[in-house]
């Protein structure tokens, strides 16, 4: 006898979760080395997280697709699905073949101790001279001297550096990567002017320009200074 | 109250031992009471200068630990009876100082005299750093060339950011001593002239001491040079700044070189 039960109808409702994707890259050895180093610095990060392996264009087979799921296991990443692997790989020892991906915007990654949290720019101001020995680190912005930067002293600057004295000491604009950052100065004595990380040694500086108000720039990777008129 | 003065360079060698002879011996000719204070511990020289090395029996570091009383320590001047010295001790080094004791020998000094002025050693170290930790105001002592103004540039920012005074955000009082001024010499353009000077370092000027055998006559026989022969030309030139350093306007004269036939015949010689 068949017992019959009232019908249910089974419901199947669709869902969305962001799920993180990684794209792991050849030399598979090297991407893992990443990824341990980016979970030295936040470790737990993945936890609870669902992720998803795309191996597009990376031409796995079978038994390459197992050793990277296993290798992320070993790391405490569960991967709940695997996308952009030819179909005939699949098997139930590994994750779903996932498709119809959307692209979806980042996931917000909490700031790694590395790099703090981008602020807005700000200019600092210092209304008397550098002396020699002292080091000015703005990070965040332009730096405006009133008075002279000594002889053994620097100023350094994720933006512009405007002197109005003499710049006799070191001066390094765009520090923390900015190749528009310029240096100003109403009297060029310095001993090093850098920008972006290149830089420039009082030898390397014609001699017409040395004491003279002039800017420097970067133009084509090269630091050009030029007298203001 | 008094007026803590520390004299100090950076560099070696410039005249800040000879500076502070002269300068306390001026301030106490003019009838102030003054204390002179040996910081450099292990290297002290002071009290040669000021013709004392004889008498010393307790130092600065005994006081300043407690194994003397300041009275039984503070030497004072046989010429000039407002003048004393607290020596320094030869035989230890300037780890002995802590930043306590000379706090409290600063202060039982502040308690006695009008001027309490210390010679700093040579340095940025420590040992500089603890003649100026509480000083009220400052003579920095430059020779006219590079290294000496350079070295003096970085003694001026340690004033303004390791003393007490500039920690609680107080101003700290800084005056430029010029010594060894050779007028022939910077004339030729073979020293840094008072302008080049004055404009890398931004500080008031209070005096300019000429170069002069009787600095060394007179450091020679252990007398400051204001005492040993005080119409010579560096002795005058101590005695206007002391006279500055106590609010006096006196006006200041930049040494110029006499010129001579020879030089007015050759104009110029080459650097």
């Amino acid at each position: 006898m068949i017992q019959t039960s009232p019908t249910r109808a089974i419901r199947f409702r669709g869902r969305s979760f962001l799920a993180l994707v990684l794209n792991p890259e050849q030399p598979l050895a090297g991407w893992l080395a990443e990824i341990d180093a980016w979970l030295e610095r936040s470790s737990g990060f993945f936890g609870g997280k669902p992720v998803v392996v795309d191996v597009t264009g990376l031409g796995f087979e079978r038994d390459g697709l197992q050793d990277l799921i296993t290798q992320l296991a070993g790391r405490a990443i569960r991967v709940m699905g695997i996308e952009g692997a030819p179909g005939h790989l699949a098997s139930p020892d590994l994750p779903p073949f996932l498709n119809g991906g959307r692209p979806a915007t980042f996931i917000d990654i909490p700031a790694s101790p590395e790099t703090p949290p981008a602020s807005k720019p700000q200019g600092l101001v210092i209304d008397a001279p550098v002396r020699s020995g002292q080091s000015i680190v703005h990070p965040d912005g332009d730096v405006t001297v009133l008075g002279s930067i000594a002889s053994g002293a620097e100023v350094i600057a994720g933006g512009s550096i405007h002197v109005y004295g003499a710049l006799r000491g070191r001066a390094l604009a765009g520090a923390y990567g900015n190749p528009r950052a310029r240096i100003f100065c109403r009297k060029l004595e310095c001993e090093l002017l850098s920008i972006d990380g290149l830089y420039k040694i009082a030898d390397e500086i014609a001699p017409e320009l040395r004491k003279k108000p002039v800017q420097a720039w970067l133009d084509h990777e090269t630091i050009t200074i030029k007298l203001i008129d | 109250m008094a007026e803590v003065l520390v004299v100090t360079s950076g560099k070696g060698g410039v005249g800040k031992t000879t500076s502070t002879a002269a300068l306390g011996a001026a301030l106490a000719q003019a009838g102030q009471k003054v204390a002179v204070v040996d910081f450099d511990v292990g290297l002290r020289n002071l009290d040669l200068v000021m013709g004392a090395e004889r008498r010393v029996v307790y130092d600065l570091i005994n006081v300043a630990n407690g194994e003397a009383r300041l009275n039984q320590a503070l030497i004072r001047d046989k010429r000039i009876d407002t003048l004393h010295l607290l020596a320094a001790s030869q035989t230890r080094d300037k780890d002995a100082l802590t930043e306590e004791g000379v706090r409290r020998v600063i202060g039982e000094l502040r308690e006695r005299f009008d001027w309490v002025i210390c010679d700093s050693p040579a340095g940025i170290e420590r040992g500089a750093q603890l003649a100026m930790r509480y000083a009220d105001l400052a003579v920095v002592v430059a020779n006219p060339e590079v290294s000496s103004v350079r070295d003096s540039d970085r003694i001026i920012g340690l004033l303004d950011s390791k003393t007490e005074r500039a920690e609680n955000g107080g101003h700290m009082e800084k005056h430029l001593l010029l010594t060894r001024y050779d007028a022939a010499r910077a004339g030729r353009g073979e020293m840094l002239s008072v302008e080049d000077v004055l404009e890398i370092l931004s500080i008031p000027l209070l005096g300019i001491i000429p170069e002069s055998e009787e600095v060394l006559r007179a450091s020679n026989v252990g007398s400051p040079v204001t005492l040993n022969n005080a119409t010579s030309a560096p002795a005058r030139a101590y005695l206007d700044a002391a006279r500055r350093l106590c609010g006096e306007d006196v006006p200041m004269s930049i040494p110029m070189q006499k010129k001579n036939l020879f030089d007015r015949l050759f104009g110029r010689r080459a650097a």
